[in-house]
């Protein structure tokens, strides 16, 4: 289990990290708990890697106008543990605490798992249910993008050539807001099977919002808008939730493989969806 | 002079910790990986991506042109090196030639196709993907019963019907068992491919000292001596040329009671390149090319009386052998035979083994080797046949168990059971569910719809293997226990103990034989320049066969001590306790310490005797032991998901006298979670063209401790008449007793939607589908 030989940069600033990957050619290294299995197994081989391990300033949780700003390169275990997100996110703090093991919490970084877009990852159903953001960078250009955006497919992300996540942003949640993050752990990896995050606020006695993101399911997280939509406006009684969380994996190519079929990770998806909803429901404030 | 005698305490039986572990827990132990030599060498092995292939042509030039590379070894090179052996002999067995690399074909996924060697691993290792392989892949088989099945690919083109071997045991008379039967059930059973996965894999540090005509190899092992004896055999080397090394090893589990391929190969290495070399497997490797476990089909039927009495078992056993034989491959299923009626006193068997070549890499021995998987065949019938009945399974065994005035018990397959008490640990474990109240809380959740479940498993093992007859290569132990000067005491071992404790529990017996400290005595194994010929550590025999080899060595030397004794005392009435020499008549007395001085200056000498205390016994056990016990296992069965939650594990293992309770939980404890291991998570999983699903732990599911829930262990002991000590072995029972008790548990969870049988591992998958299906899956 020996990489193949490349080049190791550790740059300290951001600056120089994006001019040696400029070219294209380098890969970034955060955490490197995906990067550097695939390497060892020589299913990948990048001729040069650019550790941000170094790099002071990718690494803050910080509350800026009504939102969380993460630097790519906080560790789970720093999501997990900071008293800021527990508060101010509790559904982020809650998703990172699912992750792994603690080793991997305390290696792996937000911003290493989002970019590798891992179907199985677990960050992915809170952001989208949080409908969070990230801030690309390159050398000479940054933008931001919504992650619903970002996501384009199974490990296919839309970030250019030289480019890497500089934060992921989500808005501070409403106190009224009930949040739950459920997962199905694969038993080899940990990774999820089916992992489902959900935001419900009521007014009224009503759902007035309700998010639900979906990771695992199929071969990019998504959404289940078609879920939301049901249960707004309901009073999310049993019966609401379970009609709703049966539409979660309507349409939807589910995944199949080794730990669970199409049909059984679809199953899945629906009962998770309704768990999820009924803690979420239950910790309303 | 009044002497105060202290009585030494007595160590057996008390938890005393490991004096293994300081060495393991600073991280200051030595494992093959740690060894680090002059001028040493590192090789890389170029291994097939197929499951079947020919190879048309190897291309070593880019990989030797690689700066760094000393030298590429392929099949032409190695030709004159002797077959991997295979120990095992049965009628008719059909033995294919197993190079140490492959000539002109690969049989299986890994398998090793050439050697590369060079001055560090990574050149290695880069070196080798520049071995050029010209392969024709061809149609492979990795399932057994497709093996089996007319018009399958042959595995090996001699023997088209996939066929190693066929193997039939009959007792009693068991067509009149089926001829009379009220009720015959029967059961298609698995038990799937496992891999056994230590933490440390395999490595091997070869060095040649041209001029002493010496190799020395430091391997990962559980067999030291054997491994010298096969591999000088192999290499055409005179065995007292070479030296067997067993550093620590990280874990086995039966499959380091092997002689590998590599083992070999290195050593052809060391010797061809004039340095040493090091090959440490990665852990792709390890999945790929260090043998496997399991792997059966069975086929039962069970014949039985009205009232639950069991008359009569049929078994065809389908076992996975992979691509070739390893070192015992063959005779693994031949123990699950001889376990076939586990505790009941059944008279009538009969059993067929097909040994079916597929293209995987071989199965062999893994933590209980045959008897779990017998166990959990006879276990699951029980319960089948108590279903069936309408029965309760804890009266059907009780009715069944042999009894305990039958002992020592001859059963139908011919094995003679030393001791037992069956029904002891079972009413325990029992006691502990509080059995009764627990069927009336069964009954109050079903009735509210919830799929609870209670799983019985009464076990019986063979260990201590055991009577030469009855093994490969001999079945007795050595032990050398040397009295030095001062007095302390130093004892090698022929066992070669690789984590079960047995520097522990040796120097609590024979500090107690001796009367001297626990701390005054030194355990050495492993290391055949320094410990007699020994056979090693498997089977649960290091304490029962080894220990016992000790135990009279000291008895040996007890009587020389109270030679010596005697003579410094001038004393003819002389007894030897708590570590001093006593006259009987006048009280006097000499320490171990002095007689110990004195029999090495050897200024006067007990009449015929020699100087020095030292004493050597080889023992050759009369009987295998057989321990026993009972696990019971409370499940829930979740409806929506098929998840299985583990309410409680209940263990109550009788494994004869315990020397110390704190190892023998932690042995009952890691069999058990091994055991949960094969019940609920882990398969590998070949797909048709033989690559291997489950090659890494992202997929292949070994139990974490998040998932293992508290287990209550505890113990009856009934002691073994085989051995003076009386203890029995327990390395194993844990995996034994486990996965019938776990599947029983959730097939009773699911038995109102009419399942009656599960295959492992119980992934919730299975269980959703069933529950979905109303039990018809």
């Amino acid at each position: 289990m020996i990489a193949q030989n490349f080049e190791y940069a550790a740059p300290g600033n951001l600056q120089e990290a994006l001019d040696l990957l400029a070219g294209g050619d380098a890969k970034a290294l955060a955490g490197g708990m995906s990067l550097i299995p695939l390497m060892k197994l020589r299913l990948t081989a990048p001729d040069q890697l650019v550790d941000l391990a170094r790099i002071a300033e990718l690494n803050y949780i910080r509350e800026e106008a009504g939102t969380l700003r993460i630097g790519a390169t906080t560790t789970h275990y720093q999501v997990e543990s900071s008293p800021l997100v527990r508060s101010k996110c509790p559904l982020l703090a809650e998703a990172a605490s699912s992750i792994g093991d603690i080793q991997v919490r305390n290696q792996g970084t937000m911003g290493g798992s989002v970019a590798h877009a891992d179907p199985a990852a677990d960050y992915p159903a809170s952001l989208l249910a949080l409908e969070g953001r990230v801030k690309l960078v390159t050398a000479k250009s940054e933008r931001e993008l919504s992650l619903a955006d970002f996501f384009v497919d199974t490990f296919t992300t839309a970030l250019e050539p030289g480019e890497i996540i500089r934060e992921v942003i989500v808005p501070v949640e409403a106190q009224s807001t009930g949040t739950s993050y459920q997962k199905v752990i694969q038993p080899a990896s940990g990774f999820a099977i089916v992992g489902v995050a959900a935001r419900v606020q009521k007014a009224n006695g009503k759902i007035g919002m309700a998010r639900i993101g979906v990771t695992g399911l199929s071969g990019k997280p998504y959404r289940a808008t078609n879920v939301e939509q049901a249960l707004e406006g309901t009073a999310a009684a049993a019966a609401d939730i379970q009609k709703a969380a049966a539409l979660v994996a309507a349409g939807v190519d589910a995944n199949a493989d080794l730990h669970a079929s199409a049909n059984y990770r679809r199953q899945l998806g629906r009962v998770y969806t309704a768990r999820a909803l009924a803690a979420a429901l239950s910790r309303m404030a | 002079m009044a002497t105060t005698i202290t009585k030494t305490e007595t160590l057996v039986g008390k938890r005393i910790r490991r004096r293994e572990d300081p060495r393991l827990i600073t991280g200051t132990a030595t494992y093959v990986d740690d060894i680090q030599m002059p001028g040493m060498h590192h090789a890389c092995i170029v291994r097939s991506p197929h499951g079947a292939a020919n190879i048309k042509s190897i291309n070593t030039k880019p990989a030797l042109d690689l700066p760094g590379v000393v030298a590429v070894f392929t099949g032409k090179d190695t030709e004159k090196i002797a077959p991997v052996p295979c120990g095992a002999s049965l009628p008719g067995l059909r033995v294919p030639h197993h190079h140490v690399l492959a000539m002109d074909r690969v049989y299986f996924l890994g398998h090793p196709v050439a050697v590369v060697v060079a001055t560090d691993r990574y050149i290695a290792r880069d070196a080798a993907d520049l071995v050029e392989v010209d392969y024709e892949p061809l149609q492979a088989v990795t399932d057994p019963e497709k093996a089996i099945a007319p018009g399958a690919p042959p595995v090996h083109p001699e023997w088209p019907d996939n066929t190693a071997f066929n193997y039939h045991q009959e007792g009693g008379d068991v067509d009149k068992a089926f001829a009379e039967a009220d009720v015959i059930v029967k059961q298609r059973i698995t038990s799937q491919r496992l891999i056994p996965a230590p933490m440390e894999g395999r490595g091997v540090v070869a060095e040649w000292l041209a001029g002493d005509r010496a190799l020395t190899l430091h391997s990962s092992t559980q067999i030291p001596h054997l491994l010298r004896s096969l591999i000088a055999m192999m290499l055409g080397l005179e065995e007292n040329r070479l030296r067997v090394v067993t550093p620590e090893v990280g874990g086995a589990f039966g499959c380091k009671l092997n002689v590998y391929a590599e083992e070999a190969l290195m050593g052809f290495v060391a010797m061809k390149i004039g340095k040493p070399v090091k090959w440490i497997e990665s852990r792709r490797e390890n999945f790929t090319c260090t043998i496997h476990g399991r792997g059966h089909v069975d086929y039962y039927e069970v014949a039985a009386k009205r009232d639950g009495t069991i008359t009569g078992i049929k078994l065809k056993l389908i076992q996975d052998l992979g691509a070739y034989h390893q070192l015992l491959t063959p005779a693994i299923p031949t123990l699950s035979v001889l376990m076939m009626p586990g505790l009941y006193a059944c008279r009538n068997i009969r059993a067929d083994i097909v040994g079916a070549f597929t293209n995987a890499v071989p199965t062999d021995a893994y933590r209980g080797a045959g008897r779990p998987e017998a166990t959990h065949g006879i276990e699951r019938m029980v319960d089948i046949l108590a279903a069936e009945l309408k029965m309760d399974p804890v009266d059907i065994r009780l009715k069944n168990f042999v009894g305990n005035d039958a002992f020592p018990y001859t059963t139908a397959t011919g094995l003679t059971y030393d001791s037992g008490n069956y029904a002891a640990p079972f009413e325990k474990a029992l006691g502990i569910v509080k059995y009764k109240e627990l069927r009336e809380e069964q009954k109050q959740a079903r009735a509210a719809g919830r799929l609870f479940g209670i799983g019985l498993s009464t076990y019986g093992e063979i260990c201590a293997m055991g009577p030469s007859p009855a093994t490969a290569a001999g079945g007795w132990e050595s032990a050398t226990v040397k009295i030095e000067p001062s007095g302390k005491v130093t004892v090698m071992t022929g066992a070669s103990p690789h984590g079960q404790g047995e520097e522990t529990t040796f120097a609590q017996i024979a500090a107690d034989e001796l009367g001297v400290g626990i701390d005054d005595i030194l355990v050495l194994h492993g290391d055949t320049a320094v410990v007699q010929y020994g056979i090693g550590t498997f089977g649960s025999r290091g304490t029962a066969i080894g220990g016992t080899a000790m135990y009279f060595a000291i008895q040996d030397l007890k009587k020389k001590i109270k030679k010596y004794g005697a003579m410094l005392l001038a004393s003819e009435d002389v007894s030897f306790a708590n570590g001093v020499c006593t006259d009987n008549q006048s009280g006097k007395s000499v320490s171990l310490k002095e007689i110990a001085a004195a029999s090495y200056r050897a200024m006067s000498l007990p009449p015929g005797e020699t100087p020095g205390l030292v004493a050597t016994n080889f023992w050759e056990p009369p009987n295998f032991t057989f321990p026993f016990g009972a696990h019971i296992v409370i499940t829930e069965v979740d409806r929506d998901t098929g998840a299985i939650e583990l309410k409680r594990y209940v263990a109550v293992d009788d494994c004869g006298k315990i020397i110390n309770p704190l190892i023998v939980d932690g042995q009952v404890h890691g069999g058990v979670v091994q055991g949960l291991g094969q019940a609920l998570w882990e398969q590998a999983v070949y797909d048709d063209n033989g690559q291997l699903v489950t090659g890494e732990f992202m997929d292949y599911a070994l139990p974490k401790a998040s998932n293992i829930p508290w287990i209550e262990s505890s113990h009856t002991e009934t002691p073994s008449p085989v051995n003076p000590l009386g203890v029995k072995g327990v390395g194993e029972a844990g995996t034994i007793g486990c996965s019938p008790a776990v599947v029983n548990s959730v097939v009773d969870a699911l038995s109102p939607l009419g399942v009656r049988h599960i295959d492992m591992p119980l992934t919730p998958e299975k269980i959703w589908n069933l529950v979905q299906a109303g039990g018809q899956a």
